[in-house]
């Protein structure tokens, strides 16, 4: 694969503390356009903080950041408000993991994705025809947008909000355990969904999940977390089949698999270097 | 939802018959003679019969009770003992001016309760979350009737800022006659072009207004508060910041629609609360309102017109919870969709 | 639900306590201090005759100064001691109608939730008419057909406030008569009278609790305005409403007549409410009812 000189998102020594305490500590951690990278690691290791911190949405949670995540080449730690709202959502996209909480349940959805849309500077018209065509690449028919969260499922909220991210052309997508919450079907669905958008859009996902089964299924490559801290990363097949951590190991070694079957997906030689 | 309605209103009648009842049979008891209220203070014990029969107070409660439903229905609850005149047509003159005053300290306490305790929730904690609490509570615990003494002393008669007391300064009927259409003043001069009118009439309306809704304004302040900082944690909230919008936004658009619907549960308890305020201070502002009128009717056991007052005030409150509940069901789809 | 159990802080604990819930401390003492005050008043006013019958026409409308901290009234009477002996006028009208609207509500609340059946449906019909109403108003409307006196206007409140209690004890008994344990004690024999005294009491004592304490500031400034309505206290009790009535037609130069009772009610009501919202946030913040 040709290795741009830049990648889309860098990740450099960002610390992650409330009141002092860290939470979350990631020397290096890079995402390029066209892979799917994943954050690995159990419930409360500072993997959502680390998502709130690129968005620079640490500080609502009361949390102090240091250090440095570049899109693009272009800081984004310090940045002003302004500036940082304008990247928010149009450069940036987020996906979270309860999207039945994730929508304020007295909006349609069509109308946070056409405020959203008008709110970057779009016309109304052009907002409408955008959200349409979004919703048709995710699979849904464009007259969901009219429905309240409470009227869809949990598997097409979060399409709808894959939608958005598509909607307004992010160049970078977070998801926060965006499956975890759904049934395994519908996970297969929102997981292909992801793997089209690495493909054919070209984004660069950053997948944050505890479930270490599914990102060997989805991502590139891994990093993963423990206590706040990124233990090992690398790619995907070279970590699960020789892991050099310890807490790696022991991840591994938790996943429950079928009996007979020896090796996660993605372990097979063909899935080693690229 | 409309089995809903329905029961509502059932009960709604229920509770205004009751108070009737109630009403009636606590002023056969309590001592003091209507009959003698009405015929004057020099008629003599002849007169007083027959005033008694007249006013049909010789016929047993029971049947005095029967027949005031049955007026009611055709609309003659009765007729003042006072200012002999039909209940209802006293109450139809009186009634405007309550109301006008009651909506626009309503509409004054939403555009300051809503705003601040908005602001409350946002910076929580800070000097402005603590100044504002601080004034929720002080509008609850104000005796209303004080405030407007104060109010009238400092404004109108010290400062001379606002007029002391009236509907309007009664000088402009001669210059710039009302016509009088709706029966509320301030309407009545705005449709008819009539702009001194119209001047004289809001500022009238000011002090009164303010002093009524003291009350309302702190209970919404700290309902809208309590609501805001309640979904703040939420993930939706989170996400519509994700999402770049500002946090005026997040505030003002998203966290506050979700805020409307308990603070709609709570208007028509504050609509009776003011009602029952404006009374009080209508006779401090010289306010031609039904607390005037029930005043009077209260000092010569003036029955037919307490009751007719208590009915009316029964039935704007029932109207009230109906117009609060549809519009909690526009506001909230969740209250549809059940 | 947790509850604060206050024999278990020690002085610094209580201090550190304080300093969290400025809002209960601040409301907390001063309705203390006015209680004290109502306790004490006849031994503390300078002039304890003026709060009965006595009139001094001679001294009438003074301003205030050192003799009359807050002046005198239109009969010579000294403001600031009729002011302290209001104390113990609204605040225990007060005091009373929460008396009774606790034992009538809590009575029916528990027969309706524990019991249930006919009982429930009766009771929790009537009441449901009596919430259809606005409190207030429902006050006034009793308060103007009764003679007009602190006793009738006691009675007025309290009918109007009984249905409130009895709604919130009624889902408490009919929470508790569900869990499985006092189906055990029934099951086990043990008379209804020992279950809710032992049982379903102890439950509802708390948002009873809370609610009283949100209610009683309420409950003055109600009292208060049926006096000033002249529907309550007559001359000569010193009840703050009735001063303030009486001063009205002074107020625009002799202000210290209305000024005074006023701040009285005003502080009285803002104390109380102040504790009431504290103990709340501190005791159970889900359970009370809107008003």
């Amino acid at each position: 694969m040709n290795k741009v000189s830049q990648m889309k998102l860098e990740i450099r020594d960002l610390r992650v503390s409330f009141a002092g305490h860290p939470v979350a500590s990631v020397p290096e951690l890079n995402v390029d356009g066209g892979e799917i990278v994943g954050l690995a690691g159990e419930s409360g290791s500072g993997k959502s903080m680390t998502i709130l911190a690129v968005l620079g949405l640490a500080g609502t949670a009361g949390a102090a950041v240091t250090g440095s995540v570049r899109l693009d080449g272009q800081e984004l730690i310090g940045l002003s408000g302004a500036r940082l709202r304008a990247i928010r959502g149009r450069r940036i996209a987020a996906i979270f993991q309860s999207p039945a909480l994730a929508f304020n349940p007295v909006f349609r959805v069509g109308a946070i994705v056409s405020r959203t849309l008008r709110q970057h500077g779009l016309s109304a018209a052009e907002a409408r025809v955008r959200a349409d065509a979004a919703m048709r690449s995710v699979l849904l028919s464009p007259e969901l947008l009219q429905r309240y969260p409470a009227q869809l499922s949990g598997g097409q909220l979060q399409r709808v909000a894959i939608a958005l991210a598509l909607a307004l052309r992010a160049e970078v997508l977070l998801a926060d355990e965006p499956t975890s919450a759904l049934d395994v079907t519908v996970q297969a669905e929102v997981l292909e969904l992801l793997r089209e958008l690495r493909d054919s859009r070209g984004m660069a996902v950053l997948f944050v999940s505890h479930d270490l089964a599914v990102i060997a299924e989805l991502c590139d490559r891994v990093a993963i977390m423990r206590a706040g801290q990124v233990v090992e990363q690398g790619p995907t097949g070279l970590v699960i089949a020789a892991p050099r951590h310890d807490y790696t190991r022991e991840l591994l070694a938790a996943v429950p698999r079928l009996s007979g079957e020896d090796d996660l997906p993605g372990t097979s030689p063909q899935g080693l270097g690229e | 939802m409309i089995r809903y309605v329905i029961r509502r209103v059932a009960l709604a009648f229920a509770v205004v018959a009751g108070v009737v009842i109630l009403t009636f049979v606590i002023s056969d008891v309590v001592p003091g003679d209507p009959a003698a209220s009405w015929a004057g203070p020099h008629a003599s014990a002849a007169q007083i019969a027959r005033a008694r029969q007249y006013l049909g107070l010789d016929q047993p409660l029971a049947v005095r009770i029967g027949k005031y439903f049955a007026g009611i229905v055709t609309g003659n609850w009765g007729t003042s003992i006072h200012t002999h005149r039909p209940v209802l047509s006293d109450i139809g003159t009186a009634a405007p001016a309550t109301l006008e005053l009651v909506i626009a300290a309503l509409v004054i306490a939403i555009l300051a309760g809503v705003p601040l305790g908005l602001a409350a929730a946002r910076w929580p904690g800070r000097g402005l979350d603590h100044a504002i609490r601080v004034g929720s509570v002080l509008g609850v615990s104000m005796p209303v009737f004080w405030l407007a003494l104060i109010f009238q002393l400092v404004f109108a008669q010290r400062l001379r800022l606002l007029p002391v007391a009236g509907q309007y300064d009664p000088n402009l009927v001669f210059s710039h006659p009302l016509t009088v259409r709706t029966q509320l003043p301030v309407i009545d001069s705005l449709i008819s072009g009539n702009w001194a009118m119209l001047g004289s009439t809001l500022t009238h309306l000011i002090l009164p207004a303010l002093v009524v809704a003291a009350y309302p304004a702190g209970v919404i302040a700290r309902m809208v508060r309590a609501q805001v900082l309640d979904t703040v944690g939420e993930a939706h909230v989170q996400m519509v910041r994700s999402l770049g919008f500002p946090e005026r936004s997040v505030f003002g658009t998203f966290a506050m629609r979700l805020a409307w619907n308990p603070v709609a549960a709570v208007l028509a308890l504050v609509f009776a609360y003011s009602l029952v305020n404006t009374f009080l201070v209508e006779s401090i502002f010289d306010w031609p309102g039904l607390g005037s009128y029930a005043a009077a009717s209260v000092s010569t056991l003036d029955t037919p017109a307490i009751v007719g007052v208590t009915l009316f005030v029964a039935a704007a409150y029932v109207a009230a919870n109906l117009v609060v509940d549809l519009v909690q069901a526009a506001l909230d789809p969740r209250i549809r969709l059940r | 639900m947790s509850g604060i159990g206050v024999s278990g802080i020690g002085v610094s604990g209580s201090g550190r306590f304080l300093r969290a819930n400025p809002l209960l401390a601040t409301g907390g003492m001063i309705a203390l201090l006015i209680v004290l005050v109502a306790v004490v008043a006849p031994l503390v006013m300078p002039y304890p005759a003026d709060a009965g019958a006595a009139t001094h026409p001679e001294m009438a409308l003074q301003a205030p100064s050192a003799q009359h901290l807050f002046g005198t009234d239109q009969v010579g009477r000294d403001v600031f001691s009729r002011v302290l002996a209001g104390t113990r006028v609204s605040p225990l009208v007060a005091l009373f109608v929460l008396v009774i609207a606790c034992a009538v509500g809590i009575s029916l609340g528990v027969l309706a939730g524990y019991f249930g059946g006919i009982a429930d449906e009766i009771i929790m019909r009537v009441t449901d008419i009596f919430l259809a109403f606005p409190p207030l108003l429902l006050a006034l409307a009793f308060a103007t057909v009764l003679p007009a006196n602190l006793t009738s206007l006691t009675i007025a409140i309290a009918i109007t406030w009984w249905p409130w209690y009895t709604r919130l004890v009624r889902g408490q008994a009919a929470s508790v008569a569900g869990r499985p344990y006092v189906e055990a004690c029934r099951a086990l024999g043990i008379p209804s009278w020992r279950i809710l005294l032992r049982h379903v009491l102890p439950n509802s004592i708390t948002p009873v609790i809370v609610q009283v304490s949100l209610d009683f500031g309420g409950v003055i400034l109600t009292a208060c305005a049926l006096s000033f309505l002249g529907l309550g206290a007559q001359d000569p009790t010193p009840d703050w409403g009735l001063m303030v009535a009486e001063g009205q037609n002074y107020f625009t130069t002799q202000w210290w007549l209305v000024t005074f009772p006023g701040l009285a009610i005003l502080v009285t009501a803002l104390a109380f409410n102040l504790l009431g919202d504290g103990l709340r946030d501190v005791l159970d913040p889900r359970r009370v009812l809107i008003r």
